[in-house]
């Protein structure tokens, strides 16, 4: 009986969906996403961010739909390079990017398991992970010390904060009226305060991230490249295919008035 | 060599041919000639008389990209999504089917819904062509069918949730509702069940129906003739050879001009696959980068854009039952376009202004709703869809009415070449 409880709640949830499609169930961040800037193409900057990556990402999220042999064709680093420096958690070079972290015990830790990485540049966005990982602010009474302006009491730790330094969250006290002309004060996110630098000035910071995010692009859809190269290439010969079946149609068509 | 001897033996004469063997056991050269070489057509054919021929392609474009996804996706809910990400990954040019594939899903109902426009701009459904639109709506009919079972096998949030929402609108049957919820579900909730069942219905049901109502359309279309922008029965002035005097074979004359039109289609189709594969989310939705997570409901459920203007007809009544109800009829009452119109013209060339209003009023209504649908069901946009859901019913309602009573002009002869 309780799995047609459950049925039934879901029945309840899926209708409620339906017509309040609008009304989000958790609040979406109103703040405005910073533009990530990044270049798939840039292959330094996909190098230095695989290893920002696997430095400071991998060790609680996995991408567990990329091959470290992958990685080493895509961004040209030699394999045994691949080995030495950037297979911390693998045995062979085809292996996928798992971490040895069990989800149960991260669950605990966490409240909720570290999501992979594989395809989040895809259903998130870079500008909403650039933003993100530059949004941390100190703030006290949270589990991890830190809430996040992008994503509000996101489970996260901030873990580039040694890089970043801490940021404080400061606002202001606005007046407002509302529709009835009663004035009312309103507590306003202003700005974010580097409070404490960090190892890295805060365009080194911004750097370092968007290496991370242009990383995480690539990984999102590893073939984007050969995609596109291969896309001009196709539309080219459709062009000149097209060119000789127009003059095909012209020359069948010339006797019909 | 054999044939050379053949003729040897037969005194000069030629031997019987490969292909008269074959006429002997089949109808092959017949059934050419009846609906290829010596099928006519009007010789007056626009722009719109391509997306026929169109989605004829993309069905060949899906059939086959879609076999060649089954060789290595997984019906298993806990490997269905990873499996997708495989065959974006590992697999040789998985990426490029699995592209194909999706881009061809939203081309599909693209050349569909211009290919039912033209049927209505040029009276395409008019006698005796009433089975053929029929035939024709019920292609529409199992390509939504095929689009809502094949948005669940990626297994993301939007497949779920999706899939969840518009099961569930089967609640809204009286009496059996919940009981007809759980029987198309096959689970208390949509589960690996549902995904393995919606995969056999994509994979082989559907598909198959689809295939055989193709062939039963083209045939009914052979049947009664094309018709040409002018609403004109070319069958009526023939020449003295028996030929169609405003007639052009369909080979090489049809063809020749269709693969200009294939041309360019695939044009801007290898635009989408290779330069916007996810067109902004239209076409593949960002959240369905994220695995099936039954218990993190999404912010917004969105169908596919495809869906969209029967989901904004649905949303824009605050009962569910009466909304499920709408949204059906929005589909049904196009089935009976035939009759509803009363009108003796067919083309729109010759057509009074009345119904050159009301198709435009349906049109803006139809593209009104689709957007309509993608965006929140804010009060704004609620009562938006409402009126429009209206005009969009008033356009089939007041058909007998306003087509009735409309001042039309004289229809030539002849077809005519225009623009």
């Amino acid at each position: 009986m309780l799995k047609r409880e459950t049925a039934h709640r879901w029945g309840v949830a899926a209708a409620v969906a339906l017509l309040l499609t609008a009304a989000p169930v958790f609040a979406a961040s109103e703040y405005p996403l910073q533009p990530a800037g990044n270049d798939v193409g840039n292959i330094p900057s996909l190098q230095r961010g695989a290893r920002n990556f696997i430095n400071y990402c991998m060790g609680c999220h996995s991408a567990q739909y990329v091959r470290y042999n992958r990685l080493a064709e895509d961004l040209g680093i030699r394999e045994d390079q691949v080995i030495d420096n950037l297979m911390f958690a693998a045995d062979k070079p085809q292996e996928t990017m798992t971490v040895a972290m069990p989800a149960g015990d991260a669950e605990r830790w966490f409240g909720q398991s570290p999501p992979d990485l594989s395809l989040i540049a895809r259903s998130r966005g870079t500008d909403y992970l650039y933003t993100f990982l530059k949004s941390f602010y100190v703030e006290d009474g949270r589990p991890t010390g830190v809430n996040n302006l992008v994503l509000a009491n996101a489970s996260m730790p901030h873990v580039l904060w040694e890089l970043q330094g801490e940021q404080r969250a400061v606002f202001e006290v606005k007046t407002a009226t509302d529709s009835e002309g009663i004035e009312y004060t309103r507590t306003v996110f202003k700005e974010l305060e580097l409070v404490k630098p960090g190892r890295l000035s805060p365009e080194e910071y911004d750097r370092f991230v968007r290496d991370i995010v242009n990383f995480l692009d690539y990984v999102g859809e590893p073939m984007q490249l050969q995609r596109t190269r291969l896309g001009v290439w196709v539309i080219v010969f459709l062009l000149v295919f097209g060119l000789f079946a127009y003059l095909l149609k012209n020359e069948i068509w010339k006797d019909v008035k | 060599m054999n044939s050379a001897r053949a003729d040897a033996v037969n005194g000069g004469q030629r031997s019987p041919r490969f292909i008269d063997w074959i006429d002997a056991r089949f109808p092959l050269t017949k059934m050419l000639k009846e609906h290829v070489t010596e099928y006519y057509a009007a010789k007056n054919f626009n722009v719109w008389y391509v997306f026929g021929v169109l989605a004829f392609v993309v069905l060949i474009i899906q059939l086959l990209t879609g076999i060649w996804l089954t060789m290595n996706y997984k019906p298993a809910a806990a490997d269905a999504f990873a499996s997708v990400e495989y065959i974006m990954r590992d697999v040789e040019w998985g990426w490029l089917i699995r592209y194909m594939h999706s881009t061809g899903a939203s081309a599909f109902f693209i050349v569909v819904y211009l290919h039912m426009f033209r049927g209505m701009m040029y009276g395409s459904y008019k006698p005796p062509r009433e089975l053929l639109w029929i035939i024709g709506m019920l292609i529409y009919l199992a390509l939504m069918a095929e689009g809502f079972f094949g948005y669940l096998l990626p297994w993301g949030q939007m497949s779920y949730w999706g899939a969840q929402v518009i099961v569930s609108l089967f609640g809204a049957v009286p009496l059996v509702g919940d009981a007809l919820v759980e029987w198309i579900r096959g689970d208390f909730y949509i589960s690996d069940i549902t995904l393995n069942r919606f995969f056999a219905l994509h994979v082989i049901a559907v598909p198959l129906a689809l295939v055989m109502l193709v062939v039963v359309h083209i045939l009914a279309l052979h049947e009664t003739g094309s018709l040409g922008p002018d609403g004109i029965e070319i069958k009526e002035k023939k020449g003295p050879d028996g030929i169609p005097l405003d007639g052009v074979a369909f080979h090489p004359y049809l063809t020749s001009k269709d693969l200009v039109a294939i041309v360019i289609f695939l044009i801007l189709f290898s635009g989408v696959i290779f330069f916007a594969p996810e067109m902004g989310g239209y076409f593949l939705e960002h959240a369905n980068f994220e695995p099936a997570n039954r218990l993190k409901t999404p912010e917004h459920i969105a169908p596919v854009w495809y869906f969209t203007p029967f989901y904004a007809i649905l949303r824009a009544v605050p009962s569910k039952g009466l909304g499920a109800l709408l949204m059906f009829m929005a589909i049904v009452v196009l089935f009976l376009l035939p009759w509803l119109d009363r009108c003796k013209v067919k083309s729109i060339r010759y057509r009074g202004w009345t119904f050159k209003i009301a198709l435009t009023v349906f049109a803006v209504s139809f593209v009104a709703l689709g957007y309509l649908g993608l965006m929140p069901a804010t009060e704004t946009y609620v009562l938006l869809a409402r009126i429009f859901a209206g005009l969009y019913f008033a356009f089939f309602l007041f058909m007998p009415l306003y087509t009735s009573m409309e001042k039309t002009k004289p229809v030539p002869e002849r077809v005519v070449f225009h623009d």
